[in-house]
């Protein structure tokens, strides 16, 4: 699947990147709390979130993370999104909330990224 | 010392959050242009960014110091207090004190020190109340 794509499945508007929308997407991650997005993401993964402060852009830069989709219509200001475009992300806004978002992609075939806990840390 | 390639250090506030991430998008510019691998980098990335939002959210304010040898990126923070009086409660994941400010901009999870001991080759904490914490981290090169 590449951005291109989930634009088309989650009705999304694209906020900037546009000339990047063929970049291939491999996992997905839904989260607010972007200390388990530090946690458990890779830079081949996507990014749904319902928050669109500068953390958000941050995390991403950190993780060189490819696209960002705020759900529920969120638009995050405009002095963001230019840094969004100077760091080389793709961001989307879709209608859909963060469950029916993951739940449209997850039907497109696009799975949640894995994550791999080391031995002594394992859990149910 | 003689062997150092790059040596940095920034000074990081109290509850600014603002300008929390500053310099830890600096040290991986500065890490990008050395040649680090994309690999290391990335932990680098994370665990400095974890420890720079510890000290906006939980210090008085101290400083983040970056330090590159030819074997390893070494990462310290530093801080003025307030001190954390139980290390094992800390470095519980899902533990946390932080503010609500903190938690309304996404942190605050309980994952933040073992996220970078998680990231980091070497990891140590030190912690004194009432004098302050001290994180060395070491992530090898070779």
């Amino acid at each position: 699947m590449n951005i291109q794509d989930m634009v088309n499945v989650l009705h999304a508007k694209v906020l900037c990147g546009q000339e990047r929308l063929e970049t291939k997407v491999y996992t997905a991650c839904c989260s607010d709390l972007m200390s388990d997005v530090l946690a458990f993401v890779n830079e081949k993964t996507v990014l749904i979130t319902g928050l669109t402060n500068a953390h958000v852009l941050r995390t991403a830069d950190m993780l060189d993370l490819k696209c960002l989709v705020f759900a529920r219509g969120k638009i995050p200001g405009d002095d963001l999104l230019e840094q969004a475009d100077e760091q080389g992300l793709v961001v989307i806004t879709t209608p859909a909330t963060a469950f029916t978002a993951c739940g449209l992609l997850y039907e497109a075939g696009l799975r949640g990224v894995p994550i791999e806990w080391p031995e002594s840390e394992a859990r149910l | 010392m003689s062997n150092t390639l790059l040596h940095a250090e920034y000074p990081v506030e109290a509850e600014d959050y603002t300008c929390a991430g500053e310099a830890s998008a600096d040290i991986k510019r500065k890490l990008k242009q050395l040649g680090v691998s994309a690999n290391v980098l990335r932990r680098v990335a994370v665990a400095s960014y974890e420890v720079e939002l510890n000290l906006v959210i939980h210090s008085d304010g101290g400083v983040l110091s970056l330090e590159v040898t030819p074997d390893r990126v070494r990462l310290i923070s530093k801080d003025r207090g307030p001190g954390i009086p139980d290390l094992d409660l800390a470095m519980r994941e899902g533990w946390s004190t932080a503010s609500e400010t903190a938690r309304s901009l996404g942190f605050g999870a309980g994952m933040g020190l073992p996220n970078m001991k998680r990231n980091a080759d070497e990891f140590d904490i030190k912690s004194k109340v009432g004098e302050g914490t001290t994180i060395q981290m070491g992530f090898l090169l070779t």
